[in-house]
């Protein structure tokens, strides 16, 4: 017996919430059940019994031709969905050809440095049927501006248009540090795209209010939890002020959460989720549309719980992640390839990640009925825990006067990185088992790795190159001369960052316009 | 006389993942060393310029882009103009195995992958850190 106390020392959460042996009836309370107010146990009344969800593979690799094929592979093997993942230099709103770029085009991601890419990116892909999510941040406007003058090249209305742009420059200050222009203009940006999609793309997601960032950089649970709920309080906030009804904007609001290794708290995280957003939206913005207080999530498994050691063993931890993310209700989700803790994912690789959201879908059987954990003592009292510890965040986040007060002294910054390090230390000291890592290691034999070599730089530079030269330039400066001028004003900028990307104004470009009139941020490092 | 070794830890190129960097940052910093951390998108010759003024014995570069072929190979050029040489240079993230071994080539000391344990970290520079007498 004592063995096993010692073998096991901590009977927690992964993010540290004290466990007991056993839940009983006094550790939970009766909810409303699912699709009523306020949602804990999902926002529709049959879950996936109407609409499973959507199987989202966020992909993306070297150039415009090369990620084109990925997506036709990926929709011919029943994918129901496509999520743009772009380069370094395209999410920092560079061209390819800038000197900051050596060695990160199509790396990450695939490059975008004008229309003339983004025509090929969706050559043969029908963007008035297929829903397109891009993870695009400081440039959203710019690619997404491409993006609708693409389907408008197809043909297709924007008032069609399904997707969804992520657009949530908050948690790039707080986490992922692709950020270009100080918060205040950013979010100014922000805002012209929600006005913009409320107005003239009503079924497109302006904002995916994101979390997986935050707890990939180190958070708990919690604080993934309530820094997103803060950020996207922030977003209703700017749109409010804008002159927008909440009701108008606020049920296209999405969000995006992490799923981690710890099934329970993951499936408590969602619950508590829907539970204190449909109550912010009702109580302190006044929402009364039942689609402005019902929380929509894409959810991607832990990219930062994958091992180098012994590859395969991701696949298991990738499918206990997606059934937790299914578990609590998510609708799209995107699982990690074995091999991501090495490259950007292989053919195969993808492949496999994608049957396994299937497996869960077509032979597991949880798709049958909705919330399928609700009434469990422990995951009710979860749930309570996590509510309560995010909003107690939440709260002190508003006494510091919002959320970008709090990051400008950079307060979510360290608490992250005092979690991250508590993390690492637990695994250092063995308190916490990694199979492979820190317990049952042996040497395992390689994988096959995608690999992306510098030819996808040339070839950008040199489209590029040609662009430049064929393009109509009186045209050009005119657009840039027109968008400058915007961005100095209050009007939204949407109207002319389209005709600046018309008239093939490349990304670089545009960003450099407002570089100038709004200047560029750097963070204070906090260690 | 200060005796604690020095160390810059840089994140080179436009990666923003600074998780890495930050733990390893912290954990030399608790095992004794004095820790300068850039911040981050740091160019080759900004690193360079850093260590300099810094006056540090290692540079530890933490890169998740995989950009390392491109970004390392210059750092380790600059070294050699600015006669640094005698400066040990670590890098962590990333990094597939034959990249890591053509980064050792290069003059890299020591490559290091996810999953890799901070202790034997803090024990190579340690042991690899010539301290004057």
């Amino acid at each position: 017996m004592s063995k096993t106390a010692v073998d096991a020392p901590v009977w927690s959460t992964i993010s540290g919430i004290p466990l007991e042996p056993v839940y009983g009836p006094e550790h939970a309370r009766p909810l409303p059940p699912p699709g009523e107010f306020p949602y804990t146990r999902g926002i529709h009344p049959t879950m996936y019994r109407g609409k499973l969800w959507t199987m989202r593979q966020f992909s993306g690799f070297a150039t415009p031709e090369e990620t084109n094929q990925r997506y036709l592979y990926l929709l011919e093997r029943g994918q129901t969905g496509l999520s743009v993942a772009f380069d370094l230099p395209t999410l920092m709103g560079y061209d390819a050809d800038h000197a900051n770029c050596i060695g990160e085009v199509g790396k990450c991601g695939v490059a975008i440095s004008s229309l003339e890419d983004m025509e090929v990116l969706f050559r043969g892909i029908p963007l008035a049927t297929v829903s397109v999510s891009m993870t695009i941040n400081s440039p959203a406007a710019v690619i997404w501006a491409m993006y609708l003058a693409v389907a408008e090249k197809q043909g297709a209305s924007w008032t069609d248009l399904n997707g969804t742009l992520q657009n949530d420059i908050l948690k790039e200050y707080i986490a992922q540090k692709e950020y270009i222009y100080p918060p205040r203009p950013s979010m100014r940006l922000v805002t012209d795209v929600v006005e913009f999609a409320t107005r003239s793309v009503p079924k497109f997601n302006p904002i995916s209010i994101s979390g997986y960032h935050i707890r990939e950089a180190g958070s708990t649970a919690a604080q993934e939890l309530a820094f997103t709920l803060a950020d996207g309080i922030e977003y209703v906030e700017w749109a409010i002020e804008r002159g927008l009804d909440v009701d108008e904007f606020a049920p296209r609001l999405s969000f995006f959460f992490n799923a981690h290794n710890d099934f329970f708290e993951e499936i408590a995280k969602y619950r508590a989720a829907r539970r204190i957003w449909a109550n912010v939206m009702r109580d302190s913005f006044g929402a009364t549309d039942e689609r402005s207080l019902k929380l929509r999530f894409h959810t991607q498994t832990a990219g930062c719980s994958l091992t180098w050691q012994q590859p395969y063993n991701n696949v298991v931890r990738t499918a206990i992640q997606a059934l937790a993310a299914v578990m609590g209700g998510t609708q799209s989700l995107h699982t990690n390839s074995l091999d991501e803790a090495y490259a950007l994912p292989s053919e195969q690789a993808v492949t496999l990640a994608l049957r396994t959201q299937q497996i869960i879908a077509h032979e597991s059987g949880v798709t049958a009925v909705a919330d399928p954990l609700g009434g469990s003592w422990f995951v009710e009292s979860l749930t309570d825990e996590i509510e309560k510890q995010a909003l107690a965040y939440i709260r002190q986040i508003d006494d510091m006067g919002g959320i970008i007060p709090a990051i400008e002294r950079s307060f979510p910054q360290s608490e992250i990185a005092d979690a991250s390090y508590r993390y690492q230390q637990s695994i250092e000291r063995d308190e916490r088992t990694i199979v492979g890592v820190n317990k049952f290691n042996e040497s395992a034999g390689a994988i096959d790795l995608l690999h992306i070599d510098e030819s996808s730089q040339q070839h950008q530079c040199e489209k590029l190159a040609l662009l430049r030269k064929r393009r109509d330039n009186g045209a050009v400066a005119n657009a840039l001369d027109a968008l400058r001028e915007a961005a100095r004003g209050t009007k939204n900028t949407m109207p002319h960052i389209l005709d600046a990307v018309r008239a093939y104004a490349t990304l670089g470009e545009i960003c450099d316009c407002f570089r100038e009139v709004f200047g560029t941020y750097t963070e204070s490092s906090v260690l | 006389m200060d005796n604690r070794i020095r160390v810059l830890v840089a994140k080179p190129g436009l990666d923003g993942h600074d998780r890495g960097a930050k733990i390893i940052a912290r954990a030399l910093r608790d095992a004794g060393m004095e820790v300068v951390y850039t911040g981050l998108r740091q160019t080759p010759e900004m690193i360079v310029n850093a260590a300099l003024q810094e006056d540090v014995q290692v540079i530890g570069l933490s890169i998740l882009s995989g950009a390392h072929n491109a970004i390392v190979p210059r750092v380790m050029e600059l070294l050699r103009e600015k006669d640094m040489t005698d400066v040990l240079v670590v890098a962590g993230g990333t990094i597939p195995d034959e990249d890591a071994d053509k980064l050792k080539r290069a003059g890299v000391a020591a490559v290091y992958q996810p999953g890799a344990s901070l202790d034997a970290i803090v024990e190579f520079i340690r042991a690899s850190v010539k301290q004057p007498a």
